[in-house]
């Protein structure tokens, strides 16, 4: 009995501890109120480096609005930055995402992966809270209907809209074969390139499929190869695109090789090895140095945290959009500032930012990339939606 | 036809590789009536050593003939290692259970070898270093490369030299008498544990050499791709007739074409109804198939219960 009352005890101290430092807003020691912004990124695991960079870059935009200053509602506030783990894991995702709610968030950027926002984006709509994702591109995200759910970054219907496009009227493809490996991205990018194909005037001679885990592509590329199409698109990643371009060289087929992000990245090349050179990728964003503050912001950035990885000049206009629409409600409460998110028109370091119905964002870029010797190397950027 | 021609060609090589990694299942059902599957992952274990060791000494300026010759005789010593391991610890202690204990622990060293490959080369993809240069021919209107004239033949002169050593040696002799008795082999002299550790260590030996040959086609490795391989072979062992090794290697080249024509042709013939995303259900079709109009496969004869 004795110890169970001294457990009892220790639990209730324990919760009360908790609870204290839970849902309340806090005060700065100068009397300024705290407004926290959550940020989630996988900051253990392979992905942590460009979950750190993400992390980073919104940690940035806190720090130079603090610097600045800020007032809602005739009082100074200070801007704090949680930032929380998902280890790229939806399942951790959903945990953090309801932490950060139980913490009193008032807006969150993240997460980074799309298998990780869209769990997550189901907890901050049911408890209001705005959220912003740097980087998570499926379409699913914002197709939920949730007022709450913005992206910065073209999503992959943009992005195949841009192949599509690309592949007939700028690389002069009349034929087109398409394949998918029936993920939920690489079907929905190979169905967008199918319709963007179609409507630039170009044919889908073909339509095949693999899977995630496939590696042999052979019986395909061969029915393919018979149909003769100037151009071969493939929705999925790098694992499956790498022997494929290998295979492609093998039955001696010339037509055009075309991906998306999940093929435009090092190990793709590596996987290919010397039958990468050619073929042609595209990735949403721009590169740093075509960003209209691009240059600025790197100064910033690395004289803080060191060489940006990836998407942080994302995660940093992900936290200026957050600000500028409280800033205009003139409060923190995220009931109130949701309703000027929608309305957010201004120019970030990776472009101007406006937001279509969805919460997609208007005109996001698409660059195309081309591999030659080992790399990528940058083609042009697209504007979709134009 | 050129088209008809080059999926015969794909399925051919493909179908070669199934039959090496489909004779070490019949092996083993042939003389332990045990379906190993761990083998999968044993041809896994030699491509992922061949890479290992390949990598680094590719570096070191020595002739590419040779560097590929000292991984192919690493991964086969691996293998060999491994497989005689496997054998000794997780099949030996159960040999007087009944037979559905050591099909459960086979697939138990088979999860352990994967998590095993998993944390000793991580969870991505392997790249093969592109060594072999790839010279493409002209053959019937098809194209076909040396590496896959190389998997043929290659896969071809191991078949022959293990149908030798089953029907010409002594060790070969004394496999055959085990597989038909084990007690009455042990009663006239056969060391019955040294024949089924021969056993082990073969069929893994042949493992080791597909698995290196998997990883050079595709260009790559992965701690998970010995799982769907050694699936596809046992079911190519289970087509032609198990424990039977003429049936094995017809069994793989079979489902290797039928796999190949099935992929290539399923989207024409049923008019996009069914896509290609079907090509790995032809091998578990023909599996089921099998099992239920001749289970004792096509080359396999019915033998009655033993006692």
């Amino acid at each position: 009995m004795r110890l169970g009352y001294l457990g009892l005890s220790a639990a209730t101290i324990l919760l009360t501890g908790l609870l204290t430092g839970c849902g309340q807003d806090k005060t700065t020691a100068s009397g300024e109120e705290v407004i926290r912004i959550g940020s989630v990124a996988p900051l253990t695991g392979a992905q942590s480096h460009i979950g750190k960079d993400n992390d980073n870059g919104a940690r940035l935009a806190i720090d130079e609005a603090n610097a600045k200053g800020l007032v809602l509602g005739g009082k100074p506030v200070k801007l704090e930055l949680v930032s929380e783990d998902d280890a790229a894991d939806p399942k951790t995702a959903t945990t953090v995402a309801q932490k950060l709610v139980d913490e009193g968030v008032k807006a969150v950027i993240g997460h980074l992966n799309s298998g990780t926002t869209i769990p997550a984006s189901k907890i901050y709509h049911d408890n209001g809270i705005p959220q912003v994702s740097p980087s998570a591109t499926a379409t699913a995200y914002t197709a939920q209907g949730y007022n709450t759910a913005f992206r910065v970054m073209a999503n992959d219907a943009q992005q195949g809209k841009v192949l599509g496009d690309y592949a007939v009227t700028k690389l002069g493809a009349r034929k087109v074969a398409i394949i998918d490996d029936r993920t939920a991205y690489g079907q929905g990018l190979a169905d967008e390139v199918e319709k963007a194909v179609k409507a630039s005037g170009g044919t889908v001679v073909d339509r095949e499929y693999t899977s995630d885990k496939a590696t042999d592509f052979t019986a395909i590329l061969t029915s393919i190869k018979a149909k003769e199409p100037d151009l071969i698109f493939f929705g999925g990643m790098d694992p499956q695109a790498g022997p494929m371009a290998q295979q492609m060289k093998r039955l001696d087929m010339h037509a055009q090789f075309l991906g998306g992000d999940g093929m435009q990245n090092l190990n793709f090349l590596k996987l290919a090895g010397a039958d990468a050179d050619g073929v042609i990728a595209s990735s949403p964003g721009l590169p740093l140095d075509s960003m209209p503050g691009g240059e600025d912001f790197k100064k910033r950035f690395e004289a803080r945290y060191g060489p940006i990885q990836l998407y942080a000049p994302y995660a940093y206009d992900a936290v200026n959009v957050v600000i500028a629409a409280m800033k205009k409600a003139d409060s923190a409460d995220p009931a109130k500032f949701i309703l000027d998110l929608p309305k957010t028109d201004m120019q970030g370091v990776t472009g101007p930012l406006r937001f279509d119905a969805k919460g997609d964002i208007a005109g996001g870029s698409v660059t195309l990339y081309q591999a030659k010797d080992g790399a990528w190397t940058k083609l042009e950027t697209v504007k979709s939606g134009q | 036809m050129d088209i008809f021609v080059q999926q015969l060609i794909n399925g051919l090589v493909l179908g070669s590789i199934y039959a090496l990694v489909a004779l070490g299942y019949t092996m083993v059902y042939g003389i332990l009536e045990l379906i190993n599957f761990a083998h999968g992952e044993v041809t896994m274990v030699g491509a992922m050593v061949a890479l290992a060791v390949m990598v680094p000494l590719l570096g070191t300026g020595l002739p590419v003939v040779l560097v590929l010759l000292i991984a192919i005789l690493a991964a086969i010593a691996a293998c060999m290692l491994l497989g005689y391991t496997i054998e000794r610890v997780a099949y030996r202690p159960l040999r007087r259970a009944p037979r559905l204990a050591p099909l459960i622990t086979a697939i138990g060293v088979s999860i352990v070898l994967q998590n095993a490959a998993m944390l000793i080369w991580g969870r991505g993809y392997i790249s093969f270093p592109p060594i072999i240069h790839r010279e493409t021919h002209q053959f019937m209107g098809a194209v076909i490369t040396d590496l896959q004239m190389a998997i043929v033949a290659l896969s071809v002169l191991i078949m022959i030299g293990l149908v030798y050593l089953v029907e010409r040696t002594r060790l070969g002799r004394a496999m055959r008498a085990t597989a038909q008795s084990r007690e009455v082999a042990e009663l006239m002299g056969v060391n019955v544990n040294t024949v089924i550790s021969a056993t082990f260590i073969i069929g893994s030996a042949l493992a080791a050499i597909a698995g290196v040959m998997v990883s050079a086609y595709y260009g790559l490795a992965h701690y998970y791709m010995g799982f769907m391989l050694g699936l596809k072979a046992f079911s190519a062992a289970v087509l032609g007739g198990i424990g039977n090794i003429a049936g094995a290697m017809l069994g793989g080249l079979l489902l290797g074409v039928i796999e190949a024509l099935g992929a290539g042709y399923i989207g024409d013939l049923t008019g996009g109804f069914l896509g290609s995303n079907y090509q790995d259900v032809f091998a578990f079709m023909v599996l089921i198939l099998v099992l239920v109009l001749r289970p004792s496969g096509l080359l396999g004869e019915r033998v009655a219960q033993r006692a």
